[in-house]
């Protein structure tokens, strides 16, 4: 068989050979020269998803945990993955509206970028989460994602555990390890020890398909980065003392501390008015969080290291331990008081009138003598062995700041104040150079431009049960898992013997004095039967401006004690606002306090009378006058905006006026019934604020 | 399947059917891979014929019996039957219209109850191949008259010209694969030449900006007339000859092509065109768009997404490949018709650029066995035939791959012994056999 064109065959072979090598280049190209491919497939397939480790424990001293874990869901969103979805499915099932839908998702690209996934909603209620889960499969770029949170068990002790919220622009620039979207503590116990308590983030690869949903584990989990758990806090807290002080600083504004002397380990810290902690950790924890922002009575911030209050007759003890320390006095010195100081141009009014109640040092303190400690004071700053009042003052200021007062004392919590106590130059300032002991001279009985923070007056009063040493006031005793490299409780272990050259004769005099207190003073009506309480009242003037007039407020409560007096285990101070007598409002709050922390339960008449003192409404009446000045503002200020006024009106129709206003009691503003034991000093130019919030 | 019975092995090319049976296994594997998940119970979906790859299992047994019978089969039935078959097959064909059913938008399928679909349209391959070999064997036929030629292109174009109007345009286009037999029988190499600067011609309108091609047509001719220029004057019909090629191209590229890619081609068939080489089509007006729609299934993603996710998951395999169940794109669903167009990217991801490579060698191989057994045949008969399978197989897996790679726009062509679907396996066993047949009786001569 003749067979022609056979030259042909290898033309076709040519041709296949040649085709197969086009498509081997191509395959070269995609699978070896390009990497973008298995990048594009990653993308594709794999889902890093964030593993949130669980954030440190706190435990109180009784090993009760009183800030723990639990888990609810975040919805997250892929923009780019957002497509072909039932727009209106979706937001009928998180009841939102379409432009809604719409400028979450704007945002999220804003946030995080197209690609990235971003919180759409986080904290989802359980039954929200319960529809989701079911149909997340139909909404591509739309994941649940688990998210440990933080609950208090107990409700308890807000201010001083604080929270955590999502990280802000500030502490992503600060520093690193934070992405957009992770929790960060805010306030609190959370913020200072952020770095034990958040633990190590983990990342876990899983395999998605092209519908969204997430299969399984990427290549065994060989890649995937475990989450380390934040080291669990062992702190001082007293919980059920906590709660108890809570409960009975309901309904007043004001703050209780209670710390370990021998320590420093703070037993229980309040500041009321407070809120439920748990409200800023749930799903409405933003609408909780500007309600408590725009209460005026500022339940966010912590009184016990924020607030800065005159010291008042707390002060006084103080004041005669530096005197005898400088040798002005000696423990039998006394005063003949007859009801008013009168050793400057300005008289000072003392409520003790009988005579002899300033016969001695230990009376004069029993009985709170303004005339004594004004005169006290006076000699201080006057002291013949520094030749003048400026050398004088400065001494007695060196005192205070030993004392640990007018300066930050370095507590284990963000923002601490550090309170005032005056040194020359502020009178220099204020007179024009030219004054003297009798200028300052209430600032013996704690007036005057004396300032102080609870936590500063308790831990005084640890200092004196001392007889002249502290440690810095902290919460935590230990951190699990600490290694020796962990520096950040050092600085609470370290002993401040500050005044321990004040002889211990000097410390028992005051101390017997502070004891004649509760035992024959102004606090004997709140002495427990068994234990030798060491106190002092306090009683101080304070002033407001509301509306641009400078008034004044009724006076703040004041107590600060210690006990038992053998072996102090409680140092407290307590400092309830405009309630009036310390004696009255703040001194059964701080033997209550002790009693129960020392005896551990109550006897039926002290649980009858904390039930009274729970009771009782003390709130300062100016408070609604500023609410309503605040709220109906807000009102105004969003009827401009919205031109509508729906809500405004209220605050202008008279009825509804009046009863936001409060006005069927009688006098708002100015204090009422107790009438000042003293005279207003007219050295005082600037408002004292009772309270730095406002 | 292949008993060493004495009766029928005897000269049988056993090459050809070990290869046979190494792609049947490897496309089982492949789509037991694509489909398989996790949970699934693979002896329960093994003996229900429920999934996928179990069906195709059951097709390569079923390809292997009709392979046996094939082989215990005469020779001289195939000449003899060659015509007879080629009416049957146009006849099946015409039978698809009135009674076809829809299938993913093709209507080139007709149900035999439930279970079983046949498409004619893929089996008339053989029968076309067949006739053709039959046509060119005869002593008449003098395949250098443009007559023989003619006839001999008539026979294929018919079934792809019935393959256009059953909405199956890449099956068309198989039937001009053909033409590699018609050039190995001494078709001018001119037709080949023309038809292949045609198609560069076509796709360099679409790449190109229309005035600059001009231009650059204009060059050529210029260059061509001047290298020319001796002929040109010893023969002045060559110069209006280039002047003719320049002036057709030119018509070609500013007339032709927009006349058919406006008139000709639906809308979606350009889109994929243009997908192909990477270019954006802009559907002229709405209804353009609603059928480009229509024809992606509903789904608003644009109609490159199958190529993108195939040339991820083939780029994602890098050299080695991820092993046959890790793949992630192909185990995942992103790539659509994966078990069947798309079932090279199983082997891409799966193994990587060094298992491609040793994959697409074994079809190398086969087609290169192809030709050779092709050259040893004494009778034109079987000669022409075995090219006819060369040639379809060739097409098929060149279009196959490039277009999951792409090279190639997107025309639903499977890949030969690999892709699910018991229609086109067994046509091709049959092609197959058939060779192997008409092989084991190569010292015969056939008519």
């Amino acid at each position: 068989m003749p067979v022609f064109n056979q030259s042909r065959s290898n033309v076709i072979r040519l041709i296949f050979a040649a085709m197969f090598l086009i498509i081997a280049a191509q395959l070269f190209n995609l699978q070896i020269y390009s990497v973008k491919y298995t990048k594009l497939a990653q993308e594709n397939a794999l889902f890093p998803k964030r593993v949130y480790p669980n954030r440190g424990i706190i435990y109180d001293r009784n090993n009760k945990a009183i800030l723990n874990n639990a888990i609810l869901y975040d919805l997250m969103v892929t923009p780019s993955q957002v497509k072909n979805i039932d727009t209106a499915y979706f937001c009928q099932l998180m009841d939102i509206d379409t432009a809604e839908f719409r400028s979450r998702i704007i945002d999220a690209k804003f946030k995080n970028g197209p690609f990235r996934p971003s919180i759409f909603e986080d904290l989802l209620p359980p039954d929200l989460y319960a529809k989701l889960e079911e149909n997340i499969w139909r909404f591509s770029g739309f994941n649940l994602q688990e998210r440990p949170i933080r609950t208090y068990p107990f409700d308890a002790a807000a201010h001083i555990l604080g929270y955590v919220g999502e990280v802000d622009s500030s502490v992503l620039r600060r520093s690193s390890g934070y992405q957009l979207g992770d929790y960060v503590g805010r306030t609190g116990l959370e913020q200072y020890y952020e770095k034990a308590l958040m633990g190590q983030r983990g990342i876990e690869f899983w395999l998605k398909d092209n519908k969204n949903r997430l299969v399984g584990h990427y290549e065994n989990k060989m890649y995937d980065t475990a989450a380390i758990a934040g080291k669990n806090l062992r702190t001082y807290i007293d919980i059920g003392l906590q709660q108890f002080a809570e409960k009975l600083m309901s309904n007043k504004v004001g703050s209780v501390v209670a710390i370990e002397p021998k320590t420093g380990g703070i037993i229980a810290m309040t500041s009321s008015p407070d809120f439920d902690p748990n409200e800023l950790t749930g799903p409405d924890k933003q609408k909780n969080y500007a309600k408590l922002q725009l209460n005026v009575s500022a339940p966010l911030l912590n009184r016990a290291i924020k607030g800065q209050y005159p010291a008042g007759s707390t002060y006084k003890p103080l004041g005669a331990l530096i005197a005898l320390d400088e040798g002005v006095i000696t423990p039998a010195s006394g005063y003949d008081c007859h009801g008013v100081y009168l050793g400057c141009s300005r008289p000072v009014k003392c409520d003790e009138k009988f005579p002899g109640h300033a016969a001695n040092l230990r009376l004069a303190i029993a009985h709170s003598c303004n005339s004594f400690f004004c005169n006290t004071f006076r000699l201080t700053v006057d002291n013949p062995e520094f030749h003048s009042a400026r050398r004088g003052l400065m001494q007695w200021k060196q005192y205070v700041n030993a004392f640990g007062l007018g300066h930050r004392i370095g507590i284990d919590l963000p923002s601490e104040d550090g309170g005032n106590i005056p040194d020359t130059t502020a009178y220099d300032k204020d007179y024009n150079h030219s004054w003297n002991s009798c200028t300052m001279v209430t600032m013996g009985i704690g007036q005057d431009k004396m300032l102080v923070t609870p936590v500063q007056m308790a831990n005084a009063m640890c200092i004196v049960a001392n007889k002249g040493y502290f440690y810095v006031p902290h919460f935590v005793k230990s951190i699990d898992g600490e290694t020796p490299d962990d520096t950040v409780l050092n600085k609470y272990k370290t002993k401040h013997e500050v005044l321990t050259h004040i002889s211990d004769d000097v410390y028992e005099t005051v101390i017997s004095g502070m004891q004649d207190v509760t035992e024959i003073g102004t606090a004997r009506a709140v002495r427990i039967p068994g234990i030798n309480m060491c106190a002092k009242t306090g009683t101080a003037e304070n002033y407001l401006i509301v509306e641009r007039k400078r008034t004044k407020l009724k006076n703040n409560a004041m107590f600060v004690c210690f006990a038992p007096r053998e072996n102090p285990k409680i140092a407290i101070a307590v400092v309830v606002q405009n309630a009036g007598y310390g004696a009255a409002w703040a001194a059964p709050i701080g033997s209550l306090l002790v009693e129960k922390y020392l005896n551990d339960t109550l006897r039926a008449a002290s649980l009858k009378k904390a039930e009274d003192i729970e009771r009782t409404d003390l709130m300062p009446k100016y408070l609604v006058r500023l609410q309503f000045i605040e709220d109906s503002t807000n009102a105004a200020r969003h009827a401009l905006r919205t031109h509508d006024s729906t809500n405004l009106m209220k605050y202008i129709i008279p009825s509804s006026r009046a009863a936001l206003l409060d006005t069927f009691r009688p006098n708002p503003i100015i204090s009422s019934g107790v009438r000042s034991p003293m005279r207003k000093p007219k050295s005082n130019f600037k408002t004292k604020k009772a309270d730095s919030a406002r | 399947m292949s008993q060493r019975n004495a009766g029928i092995s005897k000269g049988i090319d056993w090459p050809l059917v070990w290869i046979w049976a190494i792609l049947c296994c490897i496309g089982v594997s492949c789509i037991f891979a694509a489909t398989y998940r996790d949970a699934d119970n693979v002896i329960q979906a093994f003996i229900s014929l429920k999934t996928d790859y179990s069906r195709q299992l059951l097709y390569v047994v079923m390809g292997g019996i009709i392979g046996i019978f094939i082989l215990l089969t005469d020779s001289k039935f195939f000449t003899a039957t060659a015509n007879l078959g080629y009416a049957l097959g146009i006849f099946l064909m015409l039978l698809v219209f009135p009674f076809h059913s829809r299938v993913k938008g093709t209507e080139s399928i007709i149900r035999v109850g439930n279970l079983f679909q046949l498409q004619p349209a893929e089996l008339c391959t053989i029968f076309v191949n067949l006739a053709l070999a039959k046509y060119l064997s005869r002593i008449e036929t003098d395949f250098y008259k443009t007559r023989s030629q003619l006839i001999a292109a008539a026979i294929t174009l018919v079934p792809a010209m019935l393959s256009i109007l059953q909405k199956e345009t890449g099956l068309a286009l198989v039937y001009f694969s053909f033409f590699l037999v018609m050039f190995r029988e001494g078709l001018p190499s001119s037709v080949l030449i023309i038809g292949f600067s045609f198609a560069v011609l076509v796709v360099a309108t679409l790449l190109v900006n229309p005035n600059l091609l001009a231009l650059i047509l204009t060059g050529i001719a210029i260059v061509a007339i001047y290298f020319l220029r001796k002929q040109i004057k010893k023969k002045q019909s060559v110069f209006f000859l280039i002047v003719g090629i320049w002036f057709v191209s030119v018509g070609v590229q500013r007339f032709v092509v927009p006349f058919i890619f406006d008139h000709v081609f639906k809308a979606y068939q350009v889109k994929r065109i243009y997908d192909a080489i990477g270019k954006d089509y802009v559907p002229k007006n709405a209804e353009a768009e609603l059928e480009i729609e229509q024809k992606s299934g509903g789904r608003k993603k644009d109609n490159n997404y199958n190529v993108k996710q195939s040339k991820i998951a083939i780029g994602s395999g890098s050299i080695f490949g991820k092993g046959l169940l890790k793949g992630t794109q192909t185990r995942y669903d992103f790539v659509p018709e994966q078990s069947t167009d798309f079932i090279f990217c199983t082997i891409g991801e799966g193994f990587g650029f060094v298992g491609s490579l040793v994959f697409l060698g074994i079809y190398l191989l086969l087609l290169m066995r192809i030709v050779t057994i092709a050259e040893r045949q004494r009778s034109t008969f079987s000669r022409c035939y075995a090219y006819g399978v060369a040639s379809v197989y060739f097409f098929h897996i060149a279009v196959n791959v490039c277009m999951t790679i792409g090279l190639a726009p997107v025309v639903g062509i499977p890949l030969p012994f690999m892709s699910y679907g018991g229609t086109s396996l067994i046509t091709f066993t049959i092609m197959l056999f058939v060779l192997i047949r008409l092989d084991a009786d190569r010292q015969m001569v056939l008519r």
